[in-house]
């Protein structure tokens, strides 16, 4: 109730700083010298419209990538190999869902509604992360996604736990921790299927092959094309550029594939001993659009996906307010 | 009205920009803007907070110490949601 009554005069605060000139030169002053200053922004402080706006985008195309994300591992949740991978998985997916639950919160304390950022997502005006279009073939892309799309999201998110946002920093925090596990059972799981029959290690291989380029477009866009990343490095919002950290994961990634004993399905990847970081082939960025259009293998059932499971569960909800209403003490239902 | 009959508000302090607020004790006051003046001469004097939320007491719903087992349970035989469950083989790092 206190973080609802915060926001609520976060709201009215940010509003009252849009009235004069004078005052909001004033607040854009104070804005820049906390940011300069290495300082979180928090949601009473002013802050210019378009930062907030940057936020939500960004903060609710998380929150959406987490609870899509919880669909091409659910799909083999039934068809675990055993008791312990799918206990192991569950507890995978639930923690997706609580990442977005976290990241939705954080959208909240900038004044977004969860049931309009919901609805931005099945009607596809706010977008996901296009990783999650691929379908997952095998038992192997489990350990796949852990390993390389969990690795890849942790080479993101470990920098925004140094976002100017004190809330999306928090969250990250949280998700961060979380995120240890999801990647490390997801190694685990490769390794068993590498060192396993041959079937079982060419699956490893085969899943490796598929999820490794897609990986490397989690981090969007070169720089040079990337539209929003100056103004959001200047806000301190991202700290290191798309092409630096996609650098950084895949110096990761190289010696850990050969710990697995796979391989990574790039010819030109190479150690650079001039530059330090391994080289590596040219991305497929007409590919990278096509998905993001909407023309990816899974587009169209991720989104027909959750919006039945949303639409599924209005029971739940319309019970749990019923009983909520049926046990409030009566003086909250004469106020109400 | 005396003073024990004002509402109880417990009193939460951010220290630093940054930093989530966090409890730091509680007070009797007649209304939020009163709750709101006294928390800062009764928690914050040496500085201690940039920012202050009092919620009224009877607003919070806490689970109960008795239950505290059976309710926090669940999480008890799930080692598999900790990184270290994990075998990974020696030298690996980043994971």
């Amino acid at each position: 109730m206190a973080t609802a009554a915060a926001h609520q005069t976060a709201r009215t605060h940010g509003n009252a700083g849009q009235e004069g000139g004078i005052a909001d030169e004033t607040y854009q002053r104070v804005f820049d010298a906390t940011v300069a200053a290495d300082e979180r922004i928090e949601p009473r402080d002013w802050m210019p419209d378009a930062y907030r706006a940057t936020l939500v985008r960004q903060i609710a195309q998380h929150a959406h990538s987490e609870i899509i994300g919880m669909q091409p591992e659910a799909n083999w949740i039934t068809r675990a190999p055993s008791l312990r991978r799918k206990a192991i998985l569950m507890a995978k997916v639930q923690d997706e869902a609580g990442h977005g639950l976290y990241l939705y919160s954080a959208a909240e304390t900038l004044g977004a509604s969860r049931e309009d950022l919901l609805d931005k997502l099945h009607t596809g005006r706010q977008k996901y992360s296009s990783i999650f279009n691929y379908p997952t073939l095998t038992w192997a892309d489990v350990g796949a996604i852990g390993w390389l799309v969990d690795g890849a999201a942790i080479t993101n998110q470990v920098p925004l736990c140094r976002c100017s946002y004190g809330p999306y920093a928090r969250a990250m925090v949280r998700v961060c921790k979380e995120e240890s596990f999801h990647q490390r059972q997801g190694y685990e799981l490769l390794l068993a299927l590498s060192r396993g029959t041959p079937e079982q290690h060419a699956m490893a291989q085969d899943a490796v092959d598929r999820w490794w380029w897609p990986s490397l477009m989690m981090f969007g866009p070169p720089d040079d094309e990337s539209a929003h990343s100056a103004q959001s490095m200047a806000w301190k919002i991202k700290r290191h550029s798309n092409d630096e950290l996609r650098r950084r994961f895949v110096d990761i990634c190289v010696p850990q594939a050969e710990s697995l004993g796979l391989t990574l399905p790039d010819p030109d990847l190479k150690w650079n001993e001039e530059r330090g970081h391994y080289d590596f082939g040219p991305i497929d960025w007409t590919e990278f659009k096509e998905v993001l259009k909407g023309n990816g293998p899974c587009n169209e059932q991720r989104i027909t996906q959750r919006k039945r499971a949303h639409d599924e569960g209005a029971w739940v909800r319309e019970a749990a307010a019923a009983y909520a209403a049926k046990h409030s003490p009566r003086t909250e239902v004469e106020q109400a | 009205m005396t003073d024990t009959d004002w509402p109880l508000w417990e009193v939460f302090v951010r220290s630093r920009r940054g930093l989530s607020h966090t409890h730091a004790g509680s007070l009797h006051a007649p209304d939020a803007e009163f709750a709101l003046r006294n928390a800062r001469d009764l928690y914050t004097r040496r500085g201690e907070g940039v920012s202050i939320w009092v919620v009224p007491s009877s607003a919070i719903t806490a689970s109960s110490p008795d239950e505290k087992d059976p309710f926090f349970e669940p999480a008890a035989d799930k080692p598999y949601r900790h990184p270290t469950f994990y075998e990974i083989p020696e030298g690996v790092k980043h994971l």
